[in-house]
């Protein structure tokens, strides 16, 4: 065990068992009585969360706001049947409840044991830190006026500047009936900036934001303040001299990091594991074969150091890792978690993720993106006759069965005869995935990863994610604009 | 249900804790405090190909502090309720309001407006069904469903029920609580052709489980609605009316009620700033709210504030007669609460309805919108795009499914340009409303 492991464990110990007088012994009780006859698999979910936010308005901090959330849940599968309840308290006789409430699901079966607990080992992707603590409450303030500051001095046109600073510290303790035994320490922060302009009758929006998994004083070393003053003052000014967008199929090119969410849309949801085995997904049933073009290589990865989407170790205790979802345009691999890896006879990839210890995980993305091909992006944008330039969105969603899905641009050009010509408004386009990754044909040697913004939302449960591309052309797409 | 949840009791307990929350800030140093609390209990079970997948038992608490040290607020939660943990959000929420600037807006509703009727409005309607019974209905409703020629296969059915509890006070002695039941049953399945596989759904949802859709005709319709998506074909690029199905009309008024409200109006992200007493509709179209409506799914007598709740016109024929107003953006705007903290409660429209058909008629050549995807809403500037599936209509008649499409508009000269209203009125939500005709949209296709 290394010594991170070692302490972090202690302070799980210490934040989620000892308040209500459990120590680790007692977990394998608590696992015995969701081990009810017929289960084959239980887990238990210790969690705690610190969660502040600060948020500026009118140039003052007006609004700030503390939440304590915590709990275990608990969970126990027969087969492809799971039950689970959870429980605010976390004692003897609440693991009891909970556990024989969750393997209720079946009544009858062979009564199986569970393996005794294996601290699971796992290299840190993030330091096992509280993110709150590293800057003091006038600092904060003073982050918060500063962008606000910056933002007006920009440009006279600046009318609103709102601007919010938000950290989680989280605490979790995975206990499993194959053994698992894992801790996690889960820093997230986050600054965001967002701005009203008004000219000559005209208004617009724009906003900024971002973070990861590291101390808030992070936010402060690296300017995040002035930087996403700017950057949603830019926005917003582009937006006001936007033209009406043009509507129908023409050649889109998408811009670097954030617009990487076309992935998470278009491919990322369709190889989950659960809607793979269900056979509801567009992609299922075509492992192996051509689902993009030649040079396109997506992978979810949750190892990269203090990204959003980011885990250690999943909420199921299996540690993170790099998944190839498309080598070359050839569909290589599902994400997956350990219901879904057993039912496929595949193995866990570390994506079980769950918004709370109140929600049952999920295979879920982590940081999904495209890695970089050789093209220049400037040679990219002048292959294009007619079309659009899009760098920035709003957000997605897809229809995993039928393939198509949608995301919405914030901020997008048109491309005039190879150059970028006026900023459009925004608009949504819209694809089917399968087939848009079909018309992927040149692909810029500029990945980036986005700024630490994205939340993907999966039947009802809201997890954080990161996406990132190269600058990409698609060679057609359906545009959602209003001139036709 | 396998948990005992005694609403009475639940309710008294909250009282008490609300109450010594609220003698616990003023002690500590607040002027002036407001307190929420609440306890959420349900089942969820979830059935797939005849079987169950999923059994789910929820319980879920909370406690929300407020405090006002002069013009300064703070603010701190908890899922925990123990004496220990209400304690430190009390005292989180204290340290807070040291740091947090003067704001000449801040602070409770007047005591005056605090709500003193309160009757009960019969929305708590506790469903005494067992785990099996629960199993039972969802197995039901998807065999139903699957059994339809040209169903492939099932992403299952599910069925929650729950209950719960809520109690709101403030240091004006206001104290109120409300007791609430929902209950809802769906069904989601698969149709496959040549060209691919679709899917669509249907559900059924009340607070009285009596009012529930049959679950077998839940099934059905689940199953109707999904083949009748296959053959999908694209449109075109053009301008031409849309009708909006009455699931997704309720969504347009949604973005007009975002628009209205208080916190868009003082923060001038709104595409109706400065709007009040102008037409944004035709003078046919009112729309109001009905707080108290006996039964209904957002009714409640106070508001998030504990203001009285009453009947507001929002839109009256045609004209912007009031925003959707909180103490707070009341007094940022200078104007007097409209009982809408928390939002609007039972939305209902007020115009002469036309049969589905006779607005299809009206529509003559046009599409039917049935699925809307993705946020494509721009509150700031009422742009409006997003995708779309449907069915193409023809001389009022529909022809054949749609896919794969945007529609694109403004949300300004969409309510300006609405046509009719349909009579095929979805009460499942907050919002009751019919089908929504457009005059015209710009559609995006292949």
């Amino acid at each position: 065990m290394t010594a991170q492991t070692s302490s972090m464990l202690d302070q799980a110990r210490e934040v989620l068992l000892a308040p209500g007088g459990l120590d680790l012994d007692s977990l394998d009780a608590g696992l015995g009585h969701a081990m009810g006859p017929g289960i084959d698999y239980a887990d238990l979910y210790f969690q705690r969360s610190w969660q502040e936010g600060w948020s500026l308005e009118d140039g003052e901090v007006k609004e700030a706001s503390y939440n304590i959330d915590g709990g275990v849940g608990v969970r126990a599968m027969a087969g492809e049947k799971t039950g689970f309840a959870y429980s605010n308290q976390v004692t003897a006789d609440a693991l009891a409840e909970t556990g024989r409430t969750a393997s209720g699901i079946v009544r009858s079966g062979q009564r199986l044991s569970s393996a005794s607990g294996i601290q699971v080992h796992t290299s840190a992707r993030y330091a096992g830190i509280d993110p709150l603590t590293g800057l003091s409450a006038e600092d904060k303030i003073a982050m918060l006026k500063q962008a606000d500051r910056v933002a007006r001095a920009v440009d006279p046109a600046v009318e609103q500047v709102s601007a919010s600073l938000s950290g989680v510290h989280e605490v979790v303790l995975v206990r499993a009936s194959d053994g698992t035994q894992a801790v996690d320490i889960r820093p997230l922060v986050r600054f965001n900036v967002s701005v009203i302009v008004v000219r000559n009758g005209r208004r617009e929006r724009g906003s900024a934001g971002g973070g990861g998994r590291y101390p808030m004083s992070r936010l402060r070393d690296d300017n995040v303040a002035e930087r996403f003053a700017r950057e949603a003052v830019r926005q917003a000014l582009v937006n006001l001299e936007a033209v009406d967008a043009p509507a129908g199929q023409m050649p889109v090119v998408l811009g670097a990091g954030w617009p990487g969410i076309l992935l998470h849309e278009a491919v990322g949801h369709g190889l989950e594991g659960d809607f793979n085995r269900k056979g509801s997904s567009a992609f299922a049933g075509r492992m192996g074969e051509r689902v993009a073009s030649p040079g396109v290589t997506v992978v979810d990865d949750a190892t990269l150091a203090d990204r959003r989407g980011s885990m250690s170790v999943d909420d199921e205790g299996t540690p993170g890792q790099c998944t190839t979802l498309i080598e070359d345009g050839i569909l290589t691999g599902y994400m997956q978690d350990k219901l879904n890896a057993r039912l496929m006879g595949m193995a866990p990839t570390g994506n079980a993720r769950r918004e709370s210890f109140a929600h049952m995980p999920m295979p879920r993305m982590t940081n999904t993106y495209m890695q970089a091909g050789e093209d220049d992006p400037e040679d990219i944008i002048r292959s294009v006759d007619r079309g659009i330039y899009a760098v920035s969105f709003g957000g997605g969603q897809v229809d995993i069965t039928s393939g198509k899905f949608v995301f919405s641009a914030n901020e997008a050009y048109l491309i005039e005869n190879g150059r970028i010509t006026a900023p459009v408004k925004g608009a949504t386009l819209i694809g089917n995935g399968p087939q848009a990754m079909g018309r992927v044909s040149m692909i810029g040697h500029d990945m980036e990863l986005d700024s630490g913004v994205g939340v993907c939302g999966k039947e009802g449960q809201g997890v954080p994610v990161g996406v990132g591309q190269p600058t990409l052309k698609l060679d057609e797409l359906t545009v959602g604009g209003t001139e036709s | 249900m396998t948990q005992a949840f005694d609403a009475a009791e639940q309710q008294a307990l909250l009282e008490t804790r609300v109450e010594a929350a609220l003698a616990l800030a003023r002690r500590l140093g607040a002027d002036a405090c407001e307190v929420g609390a609440s306890v959420d209990q349900g089942i969820g079970v979830s059935v797939r190909d005849g079987d169950v997948e999923s059994v789910e038992l929820s319980r879920d608490q909370g406690i929300a502090v407020t405090v006002y040290v002069g013009q300064r607020k703070g603010s701190a939660s908890s899922s925990d309720a123990s004496e220990a943990s209400v304690h430190d959000v009390v005292e989180k929420a204290l340290a807070i309001a040291r740091y947090t600037g003067e704001d000449p807006a801040a602070g409770l509703a007047d005591a005056e407006l605090m709500a003193r009727h309160l009757p009960d409005l019969q929305v708590h309607h506790p469903w005494p069904l067992s785990t099996e019974d629960a199993i039972e209905l969802a197995l039901t409703c998807e065999r139903a469903g699957r059994e339809v020629e040209g169903i492939r296969s099932s992403e299952g059915a599910s069925l929650s029920s729950g209950e719960g509890v809520h109690v709101y006070g403030n240091s004006h002695g206001f104290l109120g609580g409300q007791r609430g039941s929902r209950h809802s049953l769906s069904c989601l399945l698969i149709a496959e052709d040549a060209a691919g596989m679709q899917r669509d759904y249907d559900y059924t949802s009340a607070r009285d489980p009596r009012a529930l859709r049959d679950a077998a005709e839940v099934g059905r319709s689940a199953a109707d609605r999904t083949l009748r998506r296959l053959g999908a074909q694209r449109l075109s690029t053009g301008r031409m009316p849309v009708m909006f199905d009455p699931s997704l009309a309720s969504g347009l008024v949604g973005h007009l009620m975002g628009a209205i409200a208080g916190g868009a109006q003082f923060r001038q992200a709104s595409f109706l700033c400065e709007r009040l007493n102008t037409m944004l509709f035709p003078e046919w179209f009112s729309l109001v709210e009905r707080p108290m409506e006996v039964g209904a799914l957002a009714s409640s007598p106070f508001d998030g504030d504990g203001v009285q709740t009453r009947d507001n016109v929002f839109i009256d024929q045609g004209r912007l007669a009031s925003y959707m107003l909180s103490a707070y953006s009341a007094r940022r705007l200078g104007m007097t609460t409209t009982g809408n903290a928390g939002g609007a409660r039972n939305l209902r429209i007020e115009a002469p309805l036309e049969s589905r058909e006779a607005l299809l008629a009206r529509m003559g050549t046009g599409v039917l919108v049935t699925e809307l995807m993705g946020q494509g809403v721009n509150g700031v500037t009422g742009d409006y795009s997003r995708g779309a599936a449907g069915f193409w209509v023809e001389n009022g008649r529909i022809q054949h499914p749609v896919e794969e499409f945007t529609i694109a508009g403004n949300l300004e000269a969409m309510f300006q340009g609405l046509v009719g209203i349909g009579d095929d009125i979805d009460t499942r939500g907050s919002i009751h409303t019919g089908s929504w005709l457009i005059d015209e949209m710009t559609i995006a296709g292949g």
